[in-house]
């Protein structure tokens, strides 16, 4: 079962413990916040697994990549203003 | 000039719920209501008007499904700075508003109404208020003012608020149509997407379709500004040329240098690129832009383009609501850098950086402001470049201390 790392960006406040942790899986923006890899494969699941149990926020999550995908495509498309 | 929802308001400039009743007919006498007007709005293929175009009858149907003291909220609250269209229609034909949301409750199951209006549209509440008082079968609506502010449009934003909470968006989902106000299922709606919702309900789909293209049907407001001789809200078929629409505004007041089309969340077309589209998603989607919430706002040879991009992104800048870090970071050095830009102080990297961080900095907000202003920027630096290059080389020229043409409110810190 193929799973990948998701943040919620509202908890985030960019520790950047997550990209010294798992930096084969998370990449920081010039902002310091996480920019994280489309998949985690296998090898690396125990690294992503503690990437996301080392977040001082609670903000980072290890979830089956096609419930991200679901829930993407509900919010593709245009700004949602009503 | 297509008068469905503007039916009558040329002559009378507010309609009131007599002739109100005259123009549309009785809402008692309504062709289809409950479970048959949410076919109707399936075959009819209501789109939300508020900019996202979420299909309506969609929205309804998951509401329908919720448990539970469910709610309606008319989301008045558009925000976006050059849109003027829903408190028009509320001044001027709120009644369609209103039935719209009682039509729309009942299918729903709402029993909670509430309209929210931003504070600062006073001739829009009074209306409001006074179509309230014309007729006797709103006593369960109230009305809520809420801050003038862009995040007020946003959804979950504006029901964090109306809940007692602050003005700001949560993560999403679960949407409010499964968890809104007090947790329970909520249906929020653009005004223009109800009033369009009554008339379905009177004249039936193959009537709504009649005019629109397939892909968006109906009529649809749009907000005309800058340089044309009468700004205003007109209704139209978006099938409808550009010039044509400009047409309707009196007609351009100087030579076309872009066209901002969709708003502050929408994307800035060249002159010639503009004029020669048409309003329908399909002619505007190959040139990256959308109709959105309706706003066309067009910008003369005459005035800087520059200082009109640079002071909008920082303006929208200001705006994120200060949760997500790449919004918050991202949108300020984006803006920082524009400005840089347009002053002179800029490196030869300096637009390419910026087009690096709009990337950056999509899709990673809560909600989908950073994508909005993302989009505009963007946009900005492909039809702009010439100009901006030539800033970045020679610093502001003559045309950047002409007044705005996009009214971007000037926050206080920017007076110090």
């Amino acid at each position: 079962m193929s799973r990948r790392l998701v943040v919620d960006p509202i908890a985030c406040t960019g520790h950047g413990l997550c990209a010294e942790l798992f930096p084969e899986g998370v990449e920081l923006d010039p902002w310091g916040y996480p920019l994280l890899a489309a998949e985690v494969p296998d090898g690396h699941l125990g690294h992503a697994r503690r990437a996301a149990s080392a977040c001082p926020a609670l903000a980072l999550r290890l979830v089956r990549a096609e419930r991200v995908a679901a829930a993407s495509a509900e919010t593709a498309g245009a700004p949602r203003r009503g | 000039m297509i008068p469905r929802l503007t039916l009558g308001v040329a002559e009378r400039g507010r309609v009131d719920h007599a002739a109100h009743e005259t123009l549309h007919g009785p809402l008692g006498e309504t062709r289809h209501r409950g479970r048959g007007l949410l076919e109707e709005l399936e075959r009819a293929g209501l789109r939300g008007r508020g900019g996202a175009g979420f299909p309506t009858a969609a929205k309804l149907a998951a509401v329908r499904a919720g448990k539970g003291a469910r709610s309606l909220v008319v989301n008045a609250a558009e925000g976006e700075p050059m849109s003027a269209k829903d408190a028009f229609l509320l001044e001027s034909a709120p009644h369609l508003v209103l039935d719209g949301a009682l039509l729309a409750a009942e299918v729903a199951g709402a029993s909670t109404l509430l309209v929210a209006v931003p504070e600062d549209a006073r001739a829009a509440a009074r209306s409001l208020a006074a179509a309230l008082a014309e007729r006797p079968d709103t006593q369960e609506i109230e009305t809520a003012l809420v801050p003038a502010r862009f995040i007020a449009g946003e959804e979950s934003a504006l029901l964090r608020y109306l809940g007692g909470g602050p003005l700001r968006p949560r993560l999403t989902p679960p949407w409010p149509a499964e968890r809104g106000l007090g947790g329970k299922p909520t249906l929020v709606q653009n005004p223009e997407t109800l009033a369009q919702l009554a008339l379905v309900a009177r004249h039936g789909a193959s009537w709504f379709r009649a005019v629109g293209p397939d892909v968006r049907p109906g009529s649809t407001l749009v907000t005309v500004s800058g340089a044309v001789r009468r700004p205003g809200v007109y209704e139209i078929d978006p099938r409808t040329e550009v010039p044509v629409v400009l047409g309707l505004a009196g007609g351009t007041l100087e030579p076309t240098r872009a066209v901002l089309i969709g708003g502050y969340f929408g994307a800035w077309l060249d002159g010639a690129a503009a004029l020669g589209a048409r309003l329908d998603p399909a002619a505007l989607a190959p040139l990256g832009a959308a109709l959105g919430a309706g706003v066309l706002v067009v910008l003369g040879e005459s005035a800087c383009p520059v200082a009109e991009l640079s002071r909008a992104v920082w303006w929208l800048a200001g705006e994120s609501a200060g949760q997500c870090g790449p919004c918050v970071h991202g949108l300020a050095a984006i803006a920082d850098a524009l400005v840089a830009l347009a002053e002179g102080r800029a490196d030869a990297a300096a637009a390419e950086r910026i087009a690096a961080w709009t990337s950056l900095v999509e899709r990673r907000g809560a909600c989908r402001h950073p994508d909005g202003v993302a989009r505009h920027v963007r946009s900005g630096l492909r039809v702009f470049a010439t100009e901006l290059e030539d800033h970045r080389l020679h610093g502001p020229c003559a045309a950047c201390s002409a007044p705005p043409v996009l009214a971007a409110p000037v926050p206080e810190a920017a007076l110090a």
